[in-house]
């Protein structure tokens, strides 16, 4: 045991390599996959059919195949006629892993504004405001509290997808992972390492997610401010707000889509 | 603008609005009188919300015209057919109108005083120190002077639709619809908004247009009372006439039930 | 690259028979992966109920971190674990254990829609609880999780080629190795990709039907 300690402690640049690879595929991803999701997630709710239904059949497109067909596409495929474009490994992980989540998060963005009260849209065209304002200034504020936790779960989901990148060359968590078993012959100890670092990063990532919705939903005036949260005060919203370990990582992208009738 | 005392502020010509197969309603023509105080009663499913929605640019006609102080507003006639007006021009016209709703609609990401000067800012231009004093004196007129930096959700129900009330006429409209705005309240609570509408009935001269389940506030606030029954006017009358000696079978049975 | 690695009906032709006996297994395994979530989500949810903190605790933990970890790493993992074992096996008990962690969330939020009532109706009527669960409390939560478990379902269906990544891995090495045309990647993943949209976008559209239809 003491062996792969050291052997551990000799792998430790390749750790934070490893980790740091997991990072940037993560946080490119996520931004890609928010840019795509704001994109077709509008685009689905247009009211001109030629916005509508190329955004619905791109979400539609990439939920329908599989992340791991996407990224084994751009990476295996693309480089061959007809194509001849060559990506860069890193560029293939983030382009599959942001377009794949984009669409998912997408039905959440359609959903979580769909959701908000008729009535709000209604009293934004009372008062005259124009269409970009009302959904800047009253709609968006209100939808934005709905999507954090959602976004939360298919980020987590996106750590976890991060890890095909081993497969097309990228030296990530799941590579080191490898690198530790092979250097140890300790498949147990290597794996658990591994995973044990993924779920770190998870639990990171969740809490970084908790504390933006609870910002936000107290700019929406319905919960305690962060300060109060983290005082670990009694207040009693702390229960939702997820105080144990990282939310449930489901596809909720289904969940949000399915709010308007 | 009134080109004259004699526009009518709100005209209906051979209005239709379908649901489906609904025909909600069927060719409706009336007028509204600038600075009238109109009341819309009549039997559950008879229209009167959708033609306050249909004032609002919330619901769109099907056939037939509505014109504000005279301009044309959803629609109008050209070489003879019907088309609709770009949203850019409506909203030009929607600006002198204004509405108070049932469910109040707040917004609960901004403060009571966030709400009422949103749109004088961003609609109107108005800078932000003159929306703000008129913000103020709104408050004051409906007894909320010191819940100005509240949020909506913090509020009793009445206090939230006096805020309402205020940020509707921060708007300056020339027209006020206000749909069963005291239906979601607490009785105890109803009193007081209708203190903060009979106030503005009496200190201004906007023209109101109102549905409302409370008679008596009709018959002290309104000067002309409309029935409606299937989409379309079957009686209309002073208040005095209407609920003391209504003609119509069909009025008198509606009264008999709520009064 | 030469003119014979553009696209070949022919060569999608010829992989189309492996990829549909591998879109059986990936039914297969979808199908078994969740009577396995099924059952142990359901084990899981109400064990975490039970109140015990010297249990509750240590499962949650385990949940949470499954659930937060990759499929993909605990597939390779279990793998080399339990090499006895065929790998199909394997794949379909770790599918079927990670998504339980997803379908005990949807357990559980079903169970705590059934009304408080029903409960102390159970405990009014003296019941034991075998029946309070089993012929009170379940029969009503199960169908609250019928939405969640065909979702579930269809995006089990969409991680089995996890399954496949890493033979397909190899396959790509041993193709450089022998040269390029042995195995012809193109049209595989191409039709890998279709046939999975083929199979899965009517699923989805079923469950969204079976959704609006129970909601
Ligand atoms: N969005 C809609 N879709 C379909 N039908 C509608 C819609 N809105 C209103 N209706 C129908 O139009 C008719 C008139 O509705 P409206 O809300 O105007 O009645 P109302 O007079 O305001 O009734 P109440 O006193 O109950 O508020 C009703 O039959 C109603 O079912
Ligand atoms: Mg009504």
């Amino acid at each position: 045991m003491s062996d792969n300690l050291q052997q551990f402690v000799d792998l430790l640049p390749q750790l934070g390599e490893g980790i740091l690879v997991t990072l940037q595929l993560t946080l490119g991803g996520a931004v890609l996959a928010l840019l795509v999701a704001f994109t077709l997630g509008f685009g689905s709710r247009a009211h001109t059919r030629w916005a509508r239904v190329p955004s619905r059949v791109v979400v539609e497109f990439f939920r329908g195949t599989s992340l791991v067909v996407q990224i084994f596409w751009l990476y295996y495929v693309l480089p061959l006629p007809p194509f001849y474009v060559e990506l860069d490994p890193l560029a293939c992980g983030i382009l599959a892993l942001g377009l794949n989540y984009g669409a998912y998060a997408s039905e959440v963005v359609r959903g979580s504004i769909n959701s908000v009260a008729k009535g709000q849209w209604e009293a934004a065209i009372a008062l005259d405001l124009s269409p970009v304002h009302r959904l800047r200034r009253v709609i968006m504020p209100q939808a934005w509290p709905l999507m954090i936790p959602m976004f939360t779960n298919l980020l987590i989901q996106l750590v976890k997808g991060s890890a095909l990148a081993a497969y097309i060359s990228l030296h990530d968590l799941n590579f080191f992972t490898n690198e530790l078993r092979e250097r140890t012959s300790d498949t147990i100890f290597s794996y658990t390492v591994g995973l044990l670092c993924y779920f770190v990063v998870a639990y990171l990532l969740t809490l970084a997610m908790n504390a933006l919705e609870v910002r936000a939903k107290n700019r929406l005036g319905t919960g305690p401010t962060l300060r109060e949260v983290l005082r670990l005060a009694p207040v009693q919203t702390t229960a939702d707000v997820g105080a144990g370990g990282p939310a449930p990582a489901a596809t909720t992208a289904s969940k949000g889509g399915d709010r308007d009738g | 603008m009134p080109e004259n005392d004699t526009t009518p502020a709100i005209e209906f010509q051979g209005v239709v609005k379908r649901f489906g197969d609904n025909v909600v309603l069927d060719g409706l023509d009336f007028t509204v009188a600038q600075g009238d105080r109109v009341t819309l009663i009549g039997p559950s499913g008879s229209g009167k919300t959708t033609i306050l929605r249909l004032l609002m640019t919330l619901e769109e006609a099907n056939e037939g015209l509505i014109l504000i102080d005279g301009d044309p507003y959803t629609h109008e006639m050209r070489g003879g057919k019907r088309v609709a007006i770009p949203d850019k021009r409506r909203s030009l016209v929607r600006r002198r109108v204004g509405m108070v709703f049932q469910q109040f609609n707040l917004f609960p990401n901004m403060t009571v005083l966030e709400n009422i000067i949103e749109a004088p800012i961003h609609v109107l231009g108005k800078s932000k120190a003159e929306a703000t004093t008129i913000a103020e004196a709104l408050l004051d007129k409906v007894g909320l002077a010191e819940k100005r930096d509240e949020r909506p959700t913090k509020l009793s129900g009445g206090q939230q639709q006096r805020v309402a009330i205020a940020r509707a006429l921060a708007m300056e409209p020339e027209i006020l619809l206000l749909d069963e705005v005291t239906s979601a309240l607490d009785p105890e609570l109803v009193a007081d908004v209708l203190g903060v509408l009979r106030n503005i009935a009496e200190t201004t001269d906007i023209t109101m247009l109102i549905v409302t389940h409370e008679m008596q506030f009709a018959r002290e606030v309104s000067n002309r009372v409309l029935m409606f029954d299937k989409g379309k006017i079957i009686e209309e009358a002073d208040p005095e006439t209407i609920f003391t000696s209504p003609t119509h079978e069909r009025t008198q049975e509606f009264l008999r039930a709520v009064l | 690259m030469d003119e014979t690695s553009a696209w070949s009906w022919e060569h999608a032709a010829a992989v189309l028979p492996d990829l549909l006996e591998g879109l059986q297994i990936t039914v297969l395994a979808t199908v078994v992966g969740m009577v396995i979530a099924s059952v142990l989500g359901l084990v899981v949810a109400m064990v975490r109920r039970s109140g015990l903190r010297v249990v509750t605790i240590p499962v949650g933990f385990l949940v949470e971190f499954i659930r937060s970890t990759p499929l993909l790493v605990q597939l390779v993992f279990a793998n080399l674990l339990f090499t006895q074992f065929p790998s199909l096996t394997i794949g379909c008990v770790v599918l079927g254990v990670h998504y339980a962690t997803y379908m005990s969330e949807v357990y559980r939020a079903g169970i705590d829609a059934v009304p408080k009532g029903q409960w102390e109706a159970a405990v009014a009527l003296d019941l034991p609880r075998s029946r309070t669960w089993g012929a009170v409390v379940l029969p009503q939560a199960i169908r609250n999780t019928l939405p969640g478990l065909g979702n579930y379902a269809v995006s089990m269906f969409k991680e089995t080629p996890f399954l496949f990544a890493i033979a397909v891995v190899e396959m790509y090495t041993a193709a450089q190795q022998y040269g390029a045309d042995t195995f012809r990647y193109m049209e595989a993943i191409t039709m890998a990709g279709l046939l999975f949209l083929l199979v899965s976008y009517p699923t989805s559209l079923l469950v969204r039907r079976l959704e609006n239809r129970l909601a």
